[in-house]
C-alpha cells in the first residue's frame, strides 16, 4: 500500500526493473496561492507515459482556481477557469518538460489553498515478472490484492480528507459571517429606529408656533 | 527528483501538510540557481543553501536547519494538524538581479517507512514476503492514524455547523425582541411627544 507522497514500494530487483519500466512517481503538494498570484510546476516526462493531474481548492473565497497544463511545445493540453476540483489524465506525446500552472489572478483579496496530485506513470508491479520462473505463490497474490485494495483506500481517504477540509472551511466562513451580520443588523436596527424618533421630533419642533395656533 | 518550481532568490515558499500525530515526513529537495551568463540553471551552485523550517500547528518550530544545495530532511509530527514546511535560500545577495531565480526540485513523502532493502535482496522467498507484509502492516497503521485524525476533524466540523445553527436561531430571537421593544418605545415616545405638543 503506498504511503502518501509516493506510490508503490520499490521492488527488490531494482536495477532490472528501473531499466525496464518508466519510473512511477506521484507528487502531491498543498500550498497557498496568494491573491493575484500564479504558481507553476514543471516535470520532465518521457514519451508514452500516462499521467494524471488532480487538483482541489481547499480554502479561500469561492473555492475556485484557474488551471492550465502545457506540453513542452507550449500547446495547451488542459485549460479551465474557476474550477473547484478536477482530474485530468493524458499520455505524454513527446519527451520534455511539461508545465502546469494554477492562477488566482482573478481574485483581488482572497488567497487560496490548493492541493494537487500529479502522478506520472503506472505503479510498478509488486513482484516483477522478469526473473520469475514460477507463477506467483498464494502469499504473493494475496500481497498484490492487499496492495491494490489499500491503494484505493488511500485514494478515497485523500479525497474524503480534502472534501472534509473544504466543507469545514465553508462552515467556519459561514459561522463568522452569521455572527458579524447579526451583530451588524442588530446595531443598525437600534440606530435606525432611535434615529427615526428623534428625526420626527425635530420636524415638529420648528412648527411649534403654528401647531399651537391650529390646535387652539 | 522530478517536480520542480521557481521562486525568487530571497523569497520564502511554504507548503502545507495536514497530517495526524506520530507521522514521519521525509523530504528530498535540490536547488539550482539561474545563471544569467549561461542562460541556464547551474547544476550545483557553491555556497547556496536552503533554510528548511517546519512549524507545527501549535506554532512550535519542529525543524529549522540550513542544508546544502541538495538534501534530505525529515521530521515526526507530535500533534495532528497543519504543519508548514518553508524553504528559503540563504542567498545574501540583496541586489536582486533582474531575472534571478531559483529552481527547487521537491519530493515529500508522508508516512513512508523505509523498506529494509538488504533484507529484501537476500532473495529468500519467505523473508521477502515477510518484509512486505511488515511494510503493509505499518502502512495500515498509518491509514488507521489518518482515519482517527479524520474523525477529530469531522467532529470539529460538526461542532462549527451546530454552532452556526444555534447562532442563527439565537440572533433571530434577539433581533425580534429588539424590534418589538423598539417599536413599543417608538410609539410610546411619539405619543408622549404629541400629547406634550398638544397635537393629539
Amino acid at each position: 500500500m503506498p504511503p502518501r507522497g509516493s506510490r508503490g514500494p520499490l521492488p527488490p530487483l531494482l536495477l532490472v526493473w528501473a531499466l525496464a519500466a518508466c519510473a512511477a512517481r506521484a507528487s502531491e503538494i498543498t500550498f497557498e496561492l496568494p491573491d493575484n498570484a500564479k504558481q507553476c510546476f514543471y516535470e520532465e516526462i518521457a514519451q508514452g507515459t500516462k499521467c494524471t493531474l488532480e487538483f482541489q481548492v481547499i480554502t479561500g473565497g469561492h473555492y475556485d482556481v484557474d488551471c492550465r497544463l502545457e506540453d513542452p511545445d507550449g500547446i495547451v493540453l488542459y485549460k479551465e477557469m474557476k474550477k473547484q476540483y478536477d482530474s485530468f489524465t493524458f499520455t505524454a506525446s513527446r519527451n520534455g518538460t511539461y508545465k502546469f500552472c494554477f492562477s488566482n489572478e482573478f481574485s483581488t483579496f482572497t488567497h487560496k489553498t490548493v492541493y494537487f496530485d500529479f502522478q506520472v506513470g503506472e505503479d510498478p508491479p509488486l513482484f516483477p515478472s522478469e526473473n520469475r520462473v514460477t507463477a506467483l505463490t498464494q502469499m504473493e497474490s494475496a500481497c498484490v490484492s492487499i496492495h491494490e485494495a489499500l491503494k484505493s483506500v488511500i485514494d478515497y481517504q485523500t479525497h474524503f480528507r480534502l472534501r472534509e477540509a473544504q466543507g469545514r472551511s465553508r462552515a467556519e466562513d459561514l459561522n463568522t459571517r452569521v455572527a458579524y451580520w447579526s451583530i451588524g443588523e442588530a446595531i443598525i436596527l437600534l440606530v435606525v429606529s432611535i434615529g427615526q424618533v428623534f428625526l420626527l421630533k425635530s420636524f415638529f419642533s420648528d412648527k411649534r408656533s403654528t401647531a399651537t395656533r391650529v390646535g387652539s | 527528483l522530478a517536480l520542480y518550481f521557481h521562486i525568487g532568490e530571497r523569497e520564502e515558499k511554504c507548503i502545507i501538510e495536514d497530517i495526524p500525530s506520530d507521522t514521519l515526513v521525509v523530504g528530498n529537495y535540490k536547488v539550482q540557481r539561474w545563471d544569467i551568463h549561461k542562460h541556464g540553471f547551474l547544476e550545483s551552485a557553491p555556497g547556496l543553501g536552503m533554510f528548511v523550517t517546519v512549524t507545527s500547528p501549535t506554532g512550535e518550530v519542529l525543524l529549522s536547519k540550513l542544508y546544502g544545495p541538495q538534501g534530505t530532511f525529515s521530521f515526526t509530527s507530535y500533534v495532528s494538524g497543519e504543519h508548514i514546511i518553508c524553504f528559503q535560500s540563504n542567498s545574501t545577495r540583496f541586489a536582486v538581479i533582474a531575472g534571478s531565480k531559483l529552481r527547487i526540485h521537491l519530493d515529500i513523502r508522508v508516512g513512508e517507512h523505509f523498506l529494509d532493502e538488504s533484507a529484501i535482496q537476500a532473495k529468500d522467498k519467505v523473508n521477502e514476503v515477510n518484509v512486505r507484509l511488515e511494510h503493509l502492516i505499518e502502512q495500515i497503521h498509518h491509514v488507521t492514524r489518518e482515519q482517527d485524525y479524520e474523525r477529530e476533524r469531522e467532529e470539529k466540523f460538526r461542532k462549527t455547523s451546530e454552532e452556526t445553527n444555534s447562532n442563527i436561531l439565537w440572533w433571530a430571537i434577539v433581533q425580534t425582541l429588539i424590534l418589538i421593544s423598539v417599536v413599543i418605545w417608538q410609539i410610546k415616545s411619539l405619543r408622549d411627544f404629541f400629547i406634550a405638543k398638544k397635537l393629539v
